[in-house]
């Protein structure tokens, strides 16, 4: 049935259609955020767990020195365990064929020939290895599409000190490894880090690690109680110089995983918010300002025979349609963009599958919470309209009573023109609704902001790390402690300029019951590549004695400068020694502690020996240097700078990108939906006075100048709120972003506020133009035939 | 009733009295002005001639829908004649823009509505300055608001003034630009008899005092004899156009 009522909607909404449309925009953006980021998160998680299931992902890990198979059986007897699968794990370097700096891999045993374990690898291409010389391998996808590898393909890695061929039998992904990264790294380096695997008995001869193992996994039962597992693993391995058991908790590429997880979480909540709140203040304006300028119809309604209720449910189908059609509008984005979001996910996490899925309760919840914004929004001008009783809304609307503003009782009232005075007076008798359209304004503002902290945080984190406290162009580690002479072949090396030692070795810190695992690093006195410096920038200077840790550090161990810690070394003999804390320092890194080599060799009672060096290298002869420092047999690894520089910037850049464009979009509807709402509302409460104006003799300009003035007067006053409360988000987002191993300094360049500003404002400024225009046809004759 | 006694009038103005000067201060020809409707064309003008000479004060009297209005908002540069031809001084408003029609109102002309159109976020003394603001040799606010009586009320806001009060603002506030022609459209229309009245000799005496030319639109014959000239429109024509012989206060009317 289409009723007269319906078509009267229709037709009122026709009159407000860019109202509406601005409107269903900022609801769509809630709606198309809150389906984005939940049917992501919903795709992944199942992508995650089915995965995990489908292919054993182990419950708890343990890497250790070496222990022989018969502990084996003891291990998997441990009360809990329900499966268990011990290896060898060797980190090795490797070198392809076109790149001129050595890659990183792990070498990881399997059986020799297939059977069921934990851990399942899924085989992408090829066939699983099969005994042959030179061995045969499987390598992880991202390696091999990285450098285009194809089974029968072959590369060389430095096994155990001796370059050996590999042929690819087969490319690979498994679920230990869904985000194939370096431990300690912030992102993955498909180029330079590969995750091999290697039959058993051939890794075993090449490390020398027959009948023994370095690595294990577990599964455990359900409802085994997982600390008391590791309790038990540990007491069993401490013997075999056991690096402590961990759960998928500790397990880097589970961590990344669940850290992404969580952000998409928090995306669901944060933004939609924003953006639902905005559109109910929309709503709340629009309809309220629909019904006042509908008195009279209202009451002739009424005084024909419609109900209350019918009125209402008709002021009520005004936020219905602009409503729905933002969540259909919100829904098709949304799945849009998760759709853009699962394509960066492919690239980054490596799942055998991995694909989009909309689930109905999805979009369902995203319609409920826009719909419940809409009724917050629009409740109080329905009930209005419900209530109005007929006799009362014949009348017009008794006229508007105003009073001289706060700041004119200061007597400054006579700087100002009489036009200026109606810009204050009209938005101090409207206080809420101004203040509705300033925080509208600011939280554009703050949108646009939390867009593009990212980039500031990582140019500072870049600069910081790479520029002002690493100063090297290449870490080189040795494969076993060296004396200095070393350092000496080094320095010959074509193209190595400097030269600088330092010795670290992995150690377990503990206070009364409390223990952290850290690197701890000895450089040299006169330490100038790798510089120790605190968040502020300034430069720390390393004690003669004992050591300087982390404030992080000394809070978790809940020690301070004097306390002497228990150092274990999990290296060699694993001696014991005490260590004094003689400072702490505040800086990014996590966890961390420092010591002078001398100090280090000295409490290691060792000779004056070295684990690796910092070196600059003449750009020119890069590539010779790469090539010897390959040959020489002391060198473990190479860690380039630059290298690292550049993947950071490859692989962040287009998602900063991606996501600042996202960003300036949802900020210009929010601050298009404000803004032009704003002005058109405030063109029909003052299209009366304007016209008035024009038939006095004000010229176009003019008037404009009071609509525009009073708007304008919003949009500045939004500018620096929108600053602050951005400032605020980052915070917090900042804040979020914070993990034991890495702090993030809350910096927002000025560039930052200076774009979201200048975004919002253009935004800003071309919806009041579009209403201005609206000035032009400002009907002069109309305004005076009729009373308000 | 009311005095004026706080007015500072013009001393010469006292001296003339209904007599009109012979320099039209506006001339209108053939003007016609027709609405296109869609299918239907509204004559609302078919040819009408008019002078306005200085100082005249003159009552255009006329049934609904006979065009009263579309002559005055052309008179006063609101709206432009589909033919003929208008001239104020130096204006040529038929041929006017948008700016040059502007700038007519602004230099020239003052009106007063119906509906009277205040400012309701400005005191009645505001209502006034936001005119003399922006013309050239303005009275200033207060003292427009003397003539019409309204002194004690200057800083009241439009919601607490009554409708007559509110109207006399208006006045105030066309008159504060000295201008040229004063043109009140159904001035009294929203207003009872009384009220009406005192409205009324306020302009009249504007006319007297001040020597600005007025045209003022009624429906209202009796303040008819207040006018030196009193023109009857009907259909989009001038029918008549009669000079009273005696020039009455609008106290002395009988309603
Ligand atoms: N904007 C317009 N569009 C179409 N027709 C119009 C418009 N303004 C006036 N008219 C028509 O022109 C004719 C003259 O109108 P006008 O307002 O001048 O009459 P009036 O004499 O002032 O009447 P009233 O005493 O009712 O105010 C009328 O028929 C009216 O319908
Ligand atoms: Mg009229």
């Amino acid at each position: 049935m289409f009723s007269t009522l319906h078509r009267k909607l229709l037709h009122d909404l026709w009159q407000m259609k860019s109202q509406a449309v601005a409107i269903s925009l900022v609801m769509g953006c809630g709606v198309a955020t809150f389906v984005m980021s939940v049917s992501t998160a919903v795709s992944m998680y199942q992508s995650q767990s089915h995965y995990y299931e489908e292919f054993r992902f182990a419950d708890v890990f343990l890497n250790l020195k070496r222990a022989p198979s018969t502990l084996v059986p003891q291990l998997a007897a441990v009360s809990g365990v329900a499966r268990m699968h011990a290896r060898v794990v060797a980190q090795v370097d490797i070198d392809v064929p076109g790149m001129i700096e050595p890659a990183q891999g792990s070498l990881i045993s399997i059986p020799d020939y297939y059977e069921r374990g934990l851990n399942e690898l899924h085989l992408r291409l090829g066939r699983y290895p099969e005994p042959a010389s030179p061995p045969e391998v499987l390598v992880h996808e991202s390696f091999a599409s990285a450098h285009h590898l194809r089974p029968g393909d072959s590369f060389h890695a430095v096994i155990n000190g001796k370059k050996q061929r590999l042929t690819v039998s087969g490319v690979a992904l498994s679920p230990e490894y869904i985000y194939p990264i370096r431990t300690g790294e912030l992102l993955p380096d498909d180029r330079r880090y590969c995750i091999i695997w290697m039959r058993r008995s051939e890794l075993e001869a090449s490390f020398d690690m027959k009948g023994a193992f370095n690595n294990a996994t577990f599964s455990l039962l359900p409802g085994a109680n997982a600390s008391a597992v590791l309790k038990a693993i540990d007491t069993l391995t401490a013997k075999y110089g056991g690096l402590g058991a961990f759960t998928r908790e500790d397990q880097v590429s589970h961590r990344f995983l669940s850290d992404e997880l969580s952000q998409l979480r928090a995306l669901a909540t944060i933004p939609p918010g924003i953006f639902l709140v905005v559109a109910a203040f929309l709503l709340n304006i629009v309809i309220s300002r629909l019904v006042r300028t509908q008195r009279e119809q209202i009451a002739a309604l009424k005084a024909f025979g419609y109900t209350n209720r019918k009125v209402a449910l008709h002021y009520l189908s005004f936020a219905a349609v602009i409503t729905v059609a933002g969540i259909i509008a919100g829904s098709a984005a949304g799945v849009w963009m998760g759709l853009g979001m699962t394509r960066i996910y492919v690239k980054f996490f490596r799942f055998p599958y991995f694909e989009y899925h909309l689930h109905p309760a999805v979009v369902t919840g995203a319609a409920l919470f826009a719909c419940a914004a809409a009724l917050v929004g629009v409740i109080t001008a329905v009930r209005d309209a419900a209530r109005l009783p007929p006799a009362e809304a014949m009348r017009p609307e008794p006229p508007a009573s105003y009073h001289p503003t706060f700041i004119e009782r200061f007597g400054v009232e006579t700087w100002f023109p009489q036009t200026a005075r109606m810009i204050f007076r009209q938005i101090e008798r409207q206080p809420v609704k101004a203040l509705f359209s300033v925080l509208g304004v600011a939280l554009a503002v703050a949108v646009m902001m939390l867009g593009s902290f990212s980039k500031d945080l990582l140019n500072f984190i870049l600069e910081f790390q790479f520029q002002r406290s690493q100063r090297q162009d290449a870490i080189i580690a040795f494969n076993e402690p060296s004396d200095s002479g070393v350092l000496n072949s080094l320095a010959s090396t074509t193209g190595i300029r400097k030269v600088e030692g330092f010795r670290s070795v992995s150690t377990r810190l503990r206070y009364e019951y409390r223990t952290h695992l850290v690197c701890l690093m000895g450089l040299q006195d006169d330490h100038s590549l790798f510089q120790l410096l605190n968040i502020k920038g300034g430069a720390v200077e390393l004690p003669r004695e004992g050591m300087i840790i982390s404030q992080s550090l000394a809070k978790i161990l809940r020690v301070q400068t004097g306390d002497i810690l228990d150092v274990d070394v999990l290296e060699q003999d694993r001696p014991r020694h005490k260590i004094r804390i003689s400072g702490t320092i505040d800086d990014f890194s996590g966890t961390s502690a420092y010591m002078t080599v001398q100090a280090l060799n000295r409490a290691m009672k060792e000779g004056r020996v070295l684990s690796g060096a910092f070196v600059t290298i003449d750009g020119a002869m890069a590539a010779q240097t790469y090539k010897e420092l390959k040959n020489m047999p002391r060198v473990a690894g190479v860690n380039i700078k630059r290298a690292a520089i550049e993947t950071f910037n490859r692989t962040m850049s287009e998602n900063l990108l991606r996501l600042r464009i996202f960003n300036i979009g949802f900020a210009c509807i929010i601050a298009f939906g404000v803004v032009y709402n704003a002005a058109r509302i405030a063109l029909s409460e003052r299209s009366r006075d304007l016209a008035t104006l024009r038939v006095l003799g004000f010229n176009r300009r003019e008037i404009s100048r009071i609509l525009l003035g009073e708007i304008g007067a919003l949009i500045l006053a939004g500018l620096p709120v929108g600053m602050f409360i951005g400032y605020g988000f980052v915070a917090v987002a900042i804040e979020a972003l914070q993990t034991r191993t890495q702090r993030f300094p809350l910096i927002v360049e000025p560039h930052t506020f200076a774009v979201a500003v200048v975004v919002v404002l253009t935004a800003a400024v071309i919806s009041s133009l579009v209403v201005r225009r609206r000035l032009d046809h400002l009907d002069l004759m109309q305004v005076l035939k009729s009373r308000e | 009733m009311m005095s004026f006694t706080t007015a500072r009038l013009d001393a010469g103005a006292e001296l003339k009295t209904s007599i009109a000067a012979d320099v039209p201060v506006l001339q209108a020809q053939a003007l016609t002005k027709v609405y296109h409707m869609g299918e239907v064309d509204v004559w609302a003008l078919r040819g009408v001639d008019f002078d306005l000479f200085e100082g005249e004060f003159i009552v255009l009297l006329g049934p609904s829908g006979s065009g009263k209005s579309t002559l005055l908002n052309i008179l006063g540069g609101l709206d432009v004649p589909t033919t003929g031809k208008v001239h104020c001084r130096d204006h040529d408003l038929s041929v006017a823009d948008d700016d040059a029609l502007t700038s007519y109102r602004r230099e020239h002309v003052g009106f007063v509505f119906q509906f009277y159109n205040l400012v309701p976020s400005l005191t009645a003394r505001e209502n006034v300055a936001l005119v003399t603001e922006i013309s050239e040799n303005p009275m200033s606010p207060d003292e427009a608001l003397d003539i019409v009586g309204l002194g004690e009320r200057k800083n009241h806001f439009p919601s607490q003034l009554s409708g007559g009060e509110q109207q006399r603002v208006a006045i105030a506030r066309a008159i504060s630009k000295r201008p040229d022609i004063l043109l009140c459209d159904e001035p009294t229309g929203a207003l009872d008899v009384t009220t009406g009245v005192l409205v009324l000799e306020v302009i009249a005496r504007i006319n007297r005092e001040l020597r600005t030319t007025t045209v003022v639109i009624t429906h209202n014959a009796a303040i008819a004899s207040m006018a030196d000239r009193v023109i009857s429109m009907s259909g989009g024509l001038i029918t008549s156009v009669q000079r009273p012989p005696v020039r009455m206060s609008p106290r002395d009317i009988h309603w």
